[in-house]
């Protein structure tokens, strides 16, 4: 059907409303012609003939008297095909790079279905990224979601960068494996540096990159993640393959939902975000995971800047409800010259339980792992109590304290851009640490694992 | 009258839509929505228009679709099938869509809530002549290997049975009992309808004096939870209340688990699904799937069966309370459920109370939290329903309107705390704001079936944690170096009981369920050992000694050491414990 409508009721920021519609749907996508360029929109809400179209091109220059409107009779859909791998897409999925049309294999609804909870399965498998802190401490498990929570200044793209290039979900053949990365109003030269570094790893070909920069149009960095996320689903589960998902930044898509939300004229809740932000987070982190009967598995590593590094801020806090866990950035950490700043004690992974140990990396894994917190944990009181009465008058075994902890973040949590640790190198590492402590304050380790594992053979004790 | 039974769509925002062309529908009625008849719930009335929330996804709707009424509320079909299934928030099979649809739950895809072609055993009760009143048992199916489901004369039917079949296999269809009653014949099947947003009835309601037994050492000593009560666990992500929530589902003494997943991640519901089929329970040797029904409406599911969810959990619990059952229901999480009030609220317009929530969350709250009860039903025979709700305060702040409102209504409030899960201490339950006010009620139980000193240890054990946090806060400021011997006693026992005995292993195989006798004994061996050792401070001894004998050692690593089947080991230990501290005592002597 080709009916125009002319002309618009009311434009409020990026929503216009179109009067006198017939046969309009729910999320069905609009065609807007000003003058000579054409921008799509979306329904987003209707009452009787009056549709409420979000823009996503922005409302710039149009008039209540310049646009003629075309329904297009159907939901915003994302072309997919196997040639998207390698290709530079915009913000609603159209080619930016220069090289031609893709020719879609098949299309599919942007906002997905949930997966049906009894079709998952389980995330069990570990993957190596070669950085101690995250192996050893907040392992990653392929189908996880695990968000970066970082801040401004903070080098969290270095990392983002680090887990691609060391994950070992590489290994599994370069067949097999993918990276969807979707830029929603980061900096030109931020894209520019993850594009640059996946080509000198030699995987751009693997990657498929979304782009919407910090000046592109706010409206479409709400569908930037849902096409990533229906490309990565078809990669998947479609043909079987690893996705690796990295979003960033999600705090930049939450402020355009809060400014959509706000144009909408909705009721607010905390810090003016609208009342379902946790459902809409919830319906871009849910879609990762691995499925019964399928190879393929989607893994997500969303990055979000907290706004003045406050943990506790709407989209830090409501993504920590939805995610499996979620690896924390410190200042501190960035200023004493400590990379990954990683602070392990707020970070934390839910599905480690389940992929390490015997069978998976190493039977001491949990055991250590659980110490090292622990120890590390007590390091903090320590230091407040050293910050009060001066280290000179702590305790002896404080002082043990005090020396485990600089020795912890200097050697285990520290570690260079190009270093790439294997697992059993992180557990050593770990026990070596563990051994600057007396026996008896290692309580979260039973006695057969302090047996085997804290005692110095001695045919190595040469080395210490 | 075809026609005042139908209203067409003439708004859409979300999962909220308006109906034009009929009034005639009623508050909380069931509606189909659209071509693909999405299920929906009257939610307002206007004189020209009817609000309609919407159970799917609404993408693709268009006005002037129709919209049909069922003249009835929103129900839930209750009959054999129950356990051991997973359901959405509106009690649909999660198993059964997936056989339809694959890995995606597709929408409009309507089904049966149970099996209706499975054949199920039934042994009858009920004879023809007998005169029957509602909730008495006419019939029995094996449901699983551990329930016998009672089939019960629906709420509100009574009369004389003028028709019984014998027993036999039947599905949950056919009529097995014509009742008569006055005039009107009811025909009685297996399954019984009910809708979600009302109570069942009772007979009357009894006190709750009957622990619900956990084996988690911090919730059955310090703050135990009654049968038929109702429990919080607050807490900020990270910190624990899934894993505490499972573990209750795991080794609750209830006799069937209601675990509805509201607004929470899918893998959990799919770590459940993995797990409680290989797990035992201890009671009745069978795996715990098959006391155990699932609800799993995860988050991204849609937001309007979210709400209805814990409304369809608290249903089935009821309707197995009125067998006589004791029904626990773990909801994770209540403040999913209530920001999906807010989210629908806010497409209202509603006029919002404290952080956009709308001012009726209180009174939601409250009439949930007291469907909880242990009553005596029609039949006579007993039952419980216990809620342990979820709370998921935003930003880890308790002062947040879904914790203080849920406050109000639990008396049980076991808060989980940051600080203590950065130090993977878990339970991460702080002892110090969590309170129960059941310990009252249920100190009778406890001297009768644990031990007559139970609450007196238990007492000590309270003061000792206490004194340590007052002692804490003087160490912060100055070392504990400074501290006299009396009182570094006191922080190494309170860390004893600590390490010992309030963190407890989930993932240890003798750890992670511990009867409550072997609670009482643990606390026994820790008071003795403390209670002998400030004899020996206050000669004079240097704790500093006591601590190299690795006494404390011993006490932190008796829930690996001693098995939950043998108690023996406790002698020898306190002997042992006793010897260490006179050998002490003898060498400062001398």
């Amino acid at each position: 059907m080709n009916v125009e409508y002319m002309g618009l009721k009311e434009i409020s920021g990026p929503l216009v409303v179109i009067d006198g519609v017939k046969d309009a749907s729910y999320e069905e996508m609009v065609e807007i012609t000003v003058g000579r360029n054409k921008r799509l929109g979306r329904i987003i809400e209707i009452y009787g003939e009056m549709c409420v179209v979000q823009v996503f091109e922005g409302t710039r220059g149009i008039s209540l008297e310049n646009t003629r409107s075309r329904l297009l009779g159907k939901p915003l859909k994302m072309p997919l095909s196997m040639e998207l791998l390698g290709r530079v897409l915009d913000g609603i999925g159209r080619p930016v790079d220069g090289l031609g049309e893709i020719f879609p294999e098949k299309s599919r609804d942007i906002n997905g279905e949930p997966l049906n909870p009894v079709m998952r399965e389980y995330p069990r498998n570990f993957i190596q990224t070669g950085i101690s802190s995250i192996d050893g401490l907040i392992t990653l498990i392929r189908g996880q979601k695990l968000p970066v929570f970082s801040g401004s200044g903070l080098p969290h793209n270095q990392l983002a960068v680090q887990i691609v290039r060391q994950a070992k979900i590489t290994d599994a053949g370069n067949e097999n494996f993918a990276v969807v990365f979707a830029a929603m109003g980061v900096k030109h030269d931020v894209a520019e540096y993850f594009r640059q570094s996946f080509q000198k790893s030699g995987v751009l070909d693997r990657v498929v990159m979304f782009r919407n920069l910090a000046n592109d149009p706010v409206v479409e960095r709400i569908v930037t993640p849902r096409c990533a996320l229906t490309v990565a689903e078809y990669l998947a589960y479609d043909k079987g393959m690893h996705v690796l998902v990295i979003l960033t930044d999600m705090t930049a898509y939450a402020e355009a939902l809060r400014e959509i939300s706000s144009s909408k004229g909705e009721i607010p809740s905390r810090k003016g975000y609208p009342g379902y932000l946790y459902s809409d987070l919830a319906s871009i982190y849910e879609r990762a995971g691995m499925v019964k009967g399928c190879k393929g598995s989607i893994t997500q590593i969303p990055i979000l800047t907290m706004p003045n590094d406050d943990i506790t801020h709407p989209i830090p806090d409501l993504t920590g409800y939805i995610t499996e866990g979620q690896i924390v950035l410190d200042k501190n950490f960035a200023l004493k010259g400590i990379y990954p700043p990683i602070n392990v004690l707020p970070s934390l992974s839910r599905l480690m339980k389940d992929g390490i140990g015997e069978g998976y990396t190493r039977e001491d894994h949990p055991h250590v792992a659980n110490q090292l917190f622990a120890s590390y944990a007590k390091v903090q009181e320590v230091r407040a109590l050293a910050s009060v009465i001066g280290e000179e008058e702590l305790s002896p075994v404080d002082k043990l304290y005090m020396n485990f902890g600089r020795e912890f973040e200097n050697r285990f949590i520290a570690q260079d851009f190009r270093e790439n640790r294997s697992i059993e190198d992180t557990l050593d590492l770990g026990w070596e640490l563990l051994r600057l402590l007396p026996k008896e304050e290692l309580d979260r380790l039973s006695p057969d694992i302090i047996d085997k594992y804290y005692t110095v053979p001695e045919s190595k004790k040469g080395d210490f | 009258m075809e026609n005042s039974s139908h209203g067409t769509i003439y708004g859409i925002n979300g999962p909220v839509i308006k109906v034009r062309g009929n009034h005639a529908f009623q508050m909380y009625e069931m509606v189909l929505v659209g071509h693909d008849r999405l299920i929906g719930e009257v939610i307002r009335v206007f004189e020209t228009e009817t609000i309609v929330q919407v159970y799917e996804n609404t993408t693709g709707l268009k006005p002037g679709e129709p919209v049909i009424s069922t003249g009835k509320p929103l129900t839930v079909k209750l009959g054999p099938g129950i356990i051991g299934n997973v359901f959405d928030g509106i009690e649909r099979p999660l198993e059964r869509i997936a056989e339809k649809t694959g890995i995606f739950i597709k929408r409009g895809s309507i089904m049966d809530n149970l099996d209706r072609n499975k054949l199920w055993h039934v042994r009858m009760l009920a004879r023809p002549g007998d005169y029957v009143n509602q909730g008495e048992f006419i019939a029995e199916v094996k449901e699983t290997e551990s329930v016998i489901h009672k089939i019960m004369v629906p709420p509100g039917i009574k009369g004389e049975v003028i028709e019984a079949v014998g027993d036999g296999e039947y599905n949950i269809d056919q009529t097995i009992v014509k009742v008569r009653d006055g005039k009107t014949i009811h025909n009685l099947s297996l399954v019984q309808e009910w809708p979600v947003r009302e109570p069942r009835p009772y007979y009357h309601r009894l006190p709750l004096n009957i622990p619900l037994i956990t084996g988690q050492r911090i919730i059955d000593t310090l703050f135990p939870m009654a049968k038929g009560g109702a429990a919080a666990i607050p807490g900020g992500f990270g910190t624990g209340k899934t894993l505490t929530q499972h573990q209750l589902a795991k080794w609750a003494n209830a006799d069937i688990i209601v675990y509805v997943g509201c607004g929470e991640r899918g893998n959990e519901i799919t770590e459940v699904l993995e797990d409680f089929p290989k797990l035992v329970d201890p009671r009745t040797g069978r795996p715990l799937m098959e006391r155990t029904v699932l609800i799993g409406n995860t988050s991204n599911m849609p937001v309007a069966a979210r709400e209805a969810s814990i409304y369809t959990g608290i249903t089935l619990a009821e309707y197995y309370r009125d067998m006589g059952y004791d029904v626990a229901i773990m909801a994770d999480s209540t403040s999913r459920w209530a920001e999906a009030l807010r989210e629908i609220s806010g497409r209202l317009e509603e006029m919002p109370a404290e952080e956009g929530f709308p001012a009726y969350l209180p009174s939601r709250l409250s009439e949930f939290y007291e469907r909880a009860g242990r009553v005596e039903n029609f039949n006579k025979t007993e039952g419980s329903v216990s809620i342990i709700g979820a709370v998921s305060p935003q930003g880890g702040d308790f002062s947040e309107p879904v914790t203080q409102n849920t406050k109000r209504f639990v008396r049980c409030f076991w808060a989980l705390d940051k600080a203590l899960a950065y130090t993977r201490h878990y339970p991460a339950i702080n002892w110090t704001n969590s309170y129960s006010e059941y310990s009252q009620e249920l100190s009778e139980w406890y001297s009768v079936n644990a031990h007559p000193e139970f609450m007196d240890k238990k007492a000590k054990i309270s003061r000792i944690l206490q004194e340590e946090e007052k002692l804490l806060d003087i160490v912060k400021l100055i070392g504990s170096d400074i501290l006299p011997d009396e009182q570094k006693l006191v922080l190494e026992t309170a860390r004893a009981i600590r390490q010992g005995f309030l963190q407890q292993n989930a993932y240890h195989e003798q750890d992670t369920y511990v009867p409550i006798k072997k609670q009482y004994l643990m606390m026994d061996s820790i008071l003795r050992f403390y209670e002998k050792a400030v004899k020996l401070v206050s000669i004079g001894v240097p704790v500093s000694v006591i601590r190299k004998s690795g006494a404390f050692e011993e006490l932190i690593r008796i829930k690996y050491n001693i098995p939950n089947d043998d108690f023996s080991a406790f002698e020898d230990l306190n002997g042992r414990l006793e010897k260490i501290l006179e050998e002490i005592e003898a060498e400062y002597k001398k």
